[in-house]
């Protein structure tokens, strides 16, 4: 039983496209379909590989608590627009898909916005502009063209999430790093001991400034692309 | 008109797009490669920018806030269509880069050639977007306030992009670690030029 599940999924990529009513491919957490949750946080990030939605990525990153809302909020929106555009991928004539794309992703950012608005103020005001820009946020709508439009509802749905996920996992790691170097705390809390204030140490403010959120994302790739060497540019 | 030429030079220099907010990073980092093209997707920013901030600022003031409405009839001035800023908003540029695209391709085919790949790329430029959206957000209270924020706004992405576009022409040449390559050194860079960018912040004008 085992080999043959195994077999079943070294054929699965092949044939994204012709559905056979096999038990693997209906079964909701199959490997392939955890596989399109886990690739963005390595070889298929969307940050640090694929070069998409960086513009909003960097600004919310001062302190730990706006960058986790911003992940969770763009994983929603990537998620259930993934979801959405699958379901009508096959109505949608595709002439208009982008405009179609547009406003599916605009009403989900709306309803976040708004619910942000009603439930945690103090964030949302510190993002500011920043949810607005989901909407243009590329990941978005590169996930919506190169997967939801020729997929499934169910792994589409999948796919958003990881690739939001990854996303979310790159801006938490560099909100992580300014906050604990550049104030001293994370989540608010003060984490390095004053004994160490004492001692001389001083928070680097550097870190709080816009320009290093660019050089912390810029090193994290360089570690990145060492660890996968086949990632790295000719 | 002071007051103009402040927020001019504070939207090119200050809150740089590019520098401070991080925005058009996507485009700013795909098309920076040589500098002549990266000049014309500046140009065309700058463009799109001027024509859909102030349309934007004048649907916003007469149609989405508070009692923006009450021209049409006093009974509407109590209706508050905000919420929906960021579809108008998104509906507007990308009706208007369509409309751009068609009104250069007839009258000036030469500058559409120059052009015509960037023209639709930009609907989904994040300045754009933000611009309107910062518009909205810090309240400039006139159409000449608005208009000349997108114009700095435009100028200062513009020269960002030929910036790092002209460091990377000469980064071909220098011996960059295996792995720093291509996106990891330019996201370096950015951070730096954001550095000495920063040289501005206390400028009072």
């Amino acid at each position: 039983m085992k080999e043959k599940d195994m077999k079943r999924q070294e054929k699965a990529p092949a044939k994204v496209q012709s559905p056979k009513p096999s038990g693997e491919e209906n079964r909701l957490f199959s490997a392939k379909n955890l596989k399109l949750l886990s690739r963005p946080f390595g070889a298929d990030n969307p940050v640090t590989v694929q070069v998409l939605g960086i513009c909003s990525a960097l600004a919310v990153t001062v302190k730990l608590q706006p960058a986790l809302v911003m992940a969770v909020s763009v994983i929603v929106v990537t998620g259930f627009s993934n979801l959405i555009i699958s379901l009508l991928r096959n109505t949608i004539p595709p002439r208009i898909r982008i405009i179609v794309q547009l406003t599916v992703i605009a009403t989900l950012v709306i309803l976040v916005d708004q619910v942000l608005k009603a439930v945690a103020y103090d964030v949302s005001k510190q993002l500011s502009v920043f949810v607005g820009l989901i909407i243009t946020n590329c990941i978005v709508m590169g996930r919506l063209e190169a997967f939801a439009m020729a997929n499934k509802p169910w792994p589409a749905f999948l796919d958003g999430i990881g690739n939001g996920a990854g996303y979310g996992f790159i801006l938490i790691v560099v909100a992580f790093l300014r906050e604990l170097f550049g104030s001293g705390t994370l989540l608010g809390f003060k984490v390095i001991p004053e004994s160490f204030y004492q001692a001389g140490y001083v928070n680097n403010g550097l870190f709080i400034l816009p320009p290093m959120a660019l050089i912390v994302l810029g090193v994290i790739i360089w570690v990145h692309r060492s660890f996968n060497p086949n990632l790295i540019e000719k | 008109m002071e007051n103009l030429f402040s927020l001019f030079v504070r939207s090119i220099f200050v809150d740089n797009m590019v520098f401070a907010y991080f925005l058009g990073m996507c485009s700013y980092l795909a098309i920076s490669k040589n500098v002549k093209t990266a000049f014309g997707l500046g140009l065309a920013v700058i463009f799109v920018m001027l024509i859909t901030v102030p349309v934007n600022f004048l649907i916003n003031k007469y149609l989405l806030v508070k009692g923006g409405l009450s021209w049409l009839s006093p009974s509407l001035s109590e209706v508050d269509l905000s919420f929906l800023s960021f579809i108008m908003f998104i509906a507007v540029i990308a009706a208007i880069v369509q409309l751009v695209e068609m009104v250069v391709e007839r009258y000036s085919p030469a500058l559409y050639s120059s052009l015509g790949i960037f023209l639709p790329l930009i609907a989904v430029n994040c300045a754009i977007m933000g611009a309107s959206l910062f518009m909205q957000e810090r309240e400039y209270s006139s159409l000449a306030e608005s208009t000349t924020f997108a114009l700095g706004s435009g100028i200062g992405w513009c020269l960002a992009i030929v910036g790092i576009a002209a460091i990377r022409e000469k980064l071909k040449y220098s011996q960059v670690p295996a792995p720093l390559k291509g996106l990891g050194i330019a996201f370096i860079i950015t951070g730096l030029m954001g550095v000495s960018f920063m040289c501005f912040l206390g400028i009072e004008l």
